[in-house]
């Protein structure tokens, strides 16, 4: 068996409104690892939300998958994800069970009017064949391997007697319910606070090592990648302009908007002389793409080819770069 | 960035300052307790620096600036302006209209660029009424110096007729700094101005406020929960946690002789995007308590590896250690600093 | 819309896209929404015939709608009366043109009069809260637990029947809703950091409230005071048809309505009726249609 647990391959995604029509992904291709983490970095608007539902299927009602694959190599073989019916048997019972999903927001992500062991037991109850004993047993594990203290006590109680940081467990709880090959994390630790994120951090680590889950971290944050991921993806308006290992990312960028991404913000342990490097100007908007490369505007290394959108360039073999010059962004030092 | 700021010249004294929200529950809103939302701070914001103010939510941070700024009333304690010039003022004494002459000196740039300016206005249409407010009558007048504003954040002159929609998260940013500088204010206080921008702007907007404090002599207080911004731009930091200052130190010092072991968890808890550079995390256990019930004596004690009998029963006064005026609020310092950051593991838990 | 019609029009947005064909819209948003709710363009079409034909009425019939004649008593309609003559030989068309006038004038009239009050309130109150929000909130509640019905007894017992009083009793109604949405409108809105930067500016307080939170609340409160108009033109028709609401001689929609309390009128003479029920019909669903397509073209939330 591969240990490849899913793959995306040269997936476009449009989102339409009554008028327009936003290539919201436009070609991404990537491949989450079994037991590892995959981290997609990008800003706001660049596509990494809509490739998670894209995965998931949970997409907006006014978009479509326009070509590409996504392939989730199954225990049971191969899996075609953009060809089942959104809402069809089959996916659902893909949802939850092979591939779960956790958010970024944990308050509004569950809901207020049923207890938390109602919430994870219901995945249970929909995936599996376990009595309903079972499951209470079940979701009492859950929450003490999560690290929620009392477990017992907390299956009863409703969401809003939880921290955040306790909220935030207990969706991983939910998504881990049955036990899925694939576990998707939308900006997990945004809402929460630096001390709280670390211990999330420790817990997704944890069930990567000990169930062998493959993650598929989102994220704007170049510290949590560095922290957490083992495979990078930079993306930037619906493209992925780099991708490769964490090394390979974050030691040898090759791209400019990357390099540019780690050089604009301040990093812990560099003192009050770091030279800090802003990137001029501001995402385009979606309906008016600059030709070409997208992030040619705002780049120091721009040329006249860069006009044209640039050919994906392997410059190892886990490392591929989206850009006509990364040879003179290498050389630069 | 600037030197050290000259020695004891304060702009703004706090002392002992306290702002507690009542908790009203039941039929007849009878008072349940108080959230303690700041709960004893002295300060001292000495003009021309860039203060950090630290901490995570709900410590109290984004209150204290407005308690500051007087938006929020403060329930004791006193607030002082000096003006340079001799003349102390008690902001908390002032009645409203008495205020305004001090308005004129405290400004606030805000976290959301999306919530900070009115929708329904133009640009100019914002910033038109306090310019009112401070006698710029001619409307021409106020015209060139919304253009000037514009043009020192780095906008077009004629963005001013243009509404807030048509803007970026970051230019809106901008433009809410710009509203700030309106009046010619001597402190400005950022509450979290770069944490809801995107990345790849966020440099943009910091070193902006970097250039203007160097052009205008602005003194800053920077509330963040970010302390690798605050690394980067303050002279001075305050960490806070449930209400009070916890840590106060010069930067480097802070970072190179972390004295309280909440301000050591806080900073090895920072993902940082340096595969060469990672600490050994301290995973702080459980969650910041309420500041409605906080924990008696140390309020981190609960939390805190050090804990002893002592800290579960005695606050710890904001103590001086060392030369350099580093102030921490712990009774087992030495124990901390013979510990340090890269502590045993062992203790995570 | 079916699975195939939708991916029909995708595929005709992405080639307009890819050519370059589609450009970002100049108009307001709002503006374009609601001309792109067929009802809403429907009903103010609608809304707008019925209120010119009322304002124009000399122009469009030469009829006094109050003058008796006695010879030509309920004639079917005809090319000289076009919706017939009533018991009285008055012109039934005329009679519904100016009735709209006034029955138009006591629905909008009230609406905006309970508007201004209710939104005047509702502002400055919201925005500052503490007792005097509470004063006021409880004052609303004792006015709207009040059964207007009988609010209308009282008074045309005690002073008549009369247009004014109409106006005075739809007025005392209706300015609690108005001021309960303003107020939960402000509640929300004044937590907005642009208020706090005026705050810190010591803009004066009335500035604050009226001229720059007020405009971002206006949107569902125009929604209210259309939809508050068809409430009250139904109840000025229900009320004078229960002779409770203008008097008599004055024609309004309802008392032309008053006529067919007969039973003998109801079943022959069907002109008499008809019609003025079907224009306060055409008339309400037009105003609904209007709320509906603004409450949809400024709600943020509902994109499209």
């Amino acid at each position: 068996m591969s240990d490849i647990a899913l793959e995306v391959d040269d997936i476009k995604t449009y989102i339409y409104s009554n008028r327009r029509c936003n290539k919201a992904i436009d070609g991404v291709s990537f491949s989450i690892r079994r037991g590892k983490t995959l981290c997609i970095v990008g800003e706001s608007g660049c596509g990494k939300s809509i490739t998670a539902s894209s995965i998931m299927q949970l997409l907006p009602a006014l978009s479509r998958i326009e070509g590409g694959s996504i392939t989730y190599h199954s225990d049971a073989g191969e899996i075609r994800i953009d060809k089942l019916p959104r809402n069809g048997a089959r996916m659902r019972a893909i949802r939850g069970s092979e591939i779960a999903m956790i958010f970024q927001d944990p308050m509004t992500a569950l809901n207020p009017v049923y207890t938390v062991g109602f919430q994870i037991a219901e995945n249970l109850k929909y995936h599996t064949k376990m009595t309903a004993r079972a499951i209470r047993d079940r979701c009492v594990a859950l929450l003490r391997h999560m690290g929620i203290p009392l477990p017992e006590q907390r299956v009863r109680e409703y969401p809003h007697s939880l921290s955040g940081g306790m909220r935030q467990r207990a969706m991983i709880a939910m998504a881990m319910a049955c036990n899925p090959k694939i576990l998707i994390a939308d900006e997990p630790t945004t809402a929460l606070d630096v001390t709280i994120q670390a211990q999330i951090f420790e817990l997704m680590n944890r069930l990567k090592a000990e169930h062998g889950t493959a993650i598929l971290l989102i994220t704007h944050d170049m510290g949590v990648v560095a922290e957490l991921a083992d495979d990078v993806a930079v993306m930037y308006m619906g493209k992925i302009v780099e991708a490769g290992t964490v090394d390979d990312i974050l030691r040898r960028p090759r791209h400019p908007y990357t390099r540019a991404l780690l050089s604009s913000i301040p990093v812990l342990g560099r003192g009050k002389n770091q030279s800090i490097r802003p990137i001029r100007g501001s995402t385009p908007d979606p309906y008016n793409r600059p030709p070409g490369c997208q992030f040619a505007p705002r780049c120091d290394f721009a040329t006249e080819a860069c006009q044209r959108m640039p050919d994906e360039t392997f410059v190892a073999p886990t490392h591929r770069v989206l850009c006509w010059n990364h040879d003179r962004v290498a050389a630069s030092g | 960035m600037t030197g050290s700021p000259p020695v004891a010249d304060p702009i703004l004294t706090l002392r002992d300052v306290k702002t507690h929200f009542p908790v009203r529950k039941g039929v007849f809103k009878t008072t349940a307790g108080h959230v303690k939302a700041v709960d004893g701070v002295d300060l001292d914001v000495f003009r021309g620096e860039v203060l950090g103010l630290v901490g995570e939510s709900g410590c109290g941070k984004t209150t204290l600036g407005k308690s500051i700024l007087q938006l929020v009333r403060p329930t004791a304690g006193q607030i002082t302006f000096h003006d340079g010039a001799g003349d102390d003022v008690d902001l908390q004494d002032l009645t409203n209209a008495d205020l305004v002459p001090y308005r004129k000196k405290l400004q606030i740039v805000f976290q959301d660029p999306y919530s900070s300016l009115n929708p329904a206005f133009t640009i100019f249409g914002s910033l038109e009424d306090p310019l009112i407010k401070y006698g710029v009558r001619p409307r021409a007048e106020r015209r060139r110096i919304v253009g000037d504003l514009l043009e020192a954040v780095n906008l077009r002159r004629d963005h001013m007729d243009h509404y807030p929609h048509e803007f970026s998260g970051g230019q809106r940013q901008r433009i809410g700094i710009a509203r700030a500088l309106a009046i010619e204010p001597d402190l400005i206080v950022c509450d979290e101005p770069v944490s809801a921008l995107d990345v790849s702007v966020q440099a943009q907007v910091l070193q902006l406020l970097m250039e203007l404090k160097a052009e205008r002599g602005l003194t800053y207080i920077f509330i963040t929960h970010d302390l690798s911004v605050t690394e980067y731009l303050c002279d001075r930091i305050a960490v806070m946690y449930l209400g009070r200052i916890v840590e106060l130190a010069d930067a480097d010092d802070l970072y190179a002789n972390t004295l309280h072991p909440y301000t050591q968890a806080l900073l090895s808890a920072i993902p940082v995007a340096d595969l060469d550079k990672k600490t050994d995390r301290i995973v702080l256990q459980g969650d910041v308590p309420s500041p409605v019930n906080p924990p008696s004596g140390c309020p981190f004690h609960p939390r805190c590896r050090f804990a002893t009998e002592l800290c579960k029963d005695k606050v710890p006064p904001l103590r001086p250690f060392g030369r350099n005026g580093h102030l921490a609020a712990c009774h087992r310092v030495e124990e901390v600093m013979a510990a340090g950051i890269h502590s045993d593991r062992a203790a995570d838990g | 819309m079916s699975d195939a019609a939708l991916n029909r029009r995708f595929d005709r947005l992405r080639v307009l896209e890819e050519t370059g064909k589609l450009k970002s819209r100049s108009r307001s948003r709002a503006v374009s929404k609601l001309m792109n709710n067929r009802l809403a363009v429907v009903g103010l079409c609608l809304f707008t015939i019925i209120l010119l034909a009322s304002l124009f009425a000399p122009l469009l019939t030469g009829y006094d709608p109050l003058r008796i004649d006695l010879r030509g008593r309920l004639q079917p309609p005809s090319w000289q009366h076009w919706f017939g003559t009533d018991m009285t030989g008055r012109d039934v068309f005329s009679r519904v043109l100016y009735g709209g006038r006034i029955s138009i004038l006591v629905g909008l009239g009230s609406a905006l009069i309970a508007a201004v009050i209710g939104v005047g309130i509702g502002c400055y109150a919201g925005y500052k809260g503490g007792w005097l929000d509470a004063f006021v909130l409880r004052t609303s509640e004792v006015f709207m637990a009040f059964p207007q019905i009988i609010l209308v007894l009282l008074l045309v017992s005690i002073l008549g029947q009369s247009l004014i009083n109409l106006i005075i009793i739809f007025v005392i109604t209706g300015w609690g809703p108005m001021y309960r949405l303003t107020r939960a409108r402000m509640l929300s809105l004044r937590e907005e950091e642009y208020v706090q930067a005026l705050q810190s500016f010591g803009v004066s307080t009335f500035k604050i409230c009226y001229k720059h939170i007020l405009p971002n609340a206006l949107g569902p409160i125009m929604v209210n005071i259309t939809l508050t108009t068809a409430m009250f033109i139904l109840a000025e028709a229900g009320l004078s048809f229960l002779g409770l609401g203008v008097p008599l001689q004055i024609p309004t929609w309802g008392n032309i309505l008053n006529a067919a309390q007969d039973l003998r009128v109801l079943q022959n003479y069907w002109w008499i009726w008809l019609p003025v029920g079907t224009v306060i019909s055409l008339f309400v669903i037009s105003v609904n249609f209007i709320g509906d397509g603004l409450r949809d073209s400024t709600d943020p939330s509902q994109q499209g």
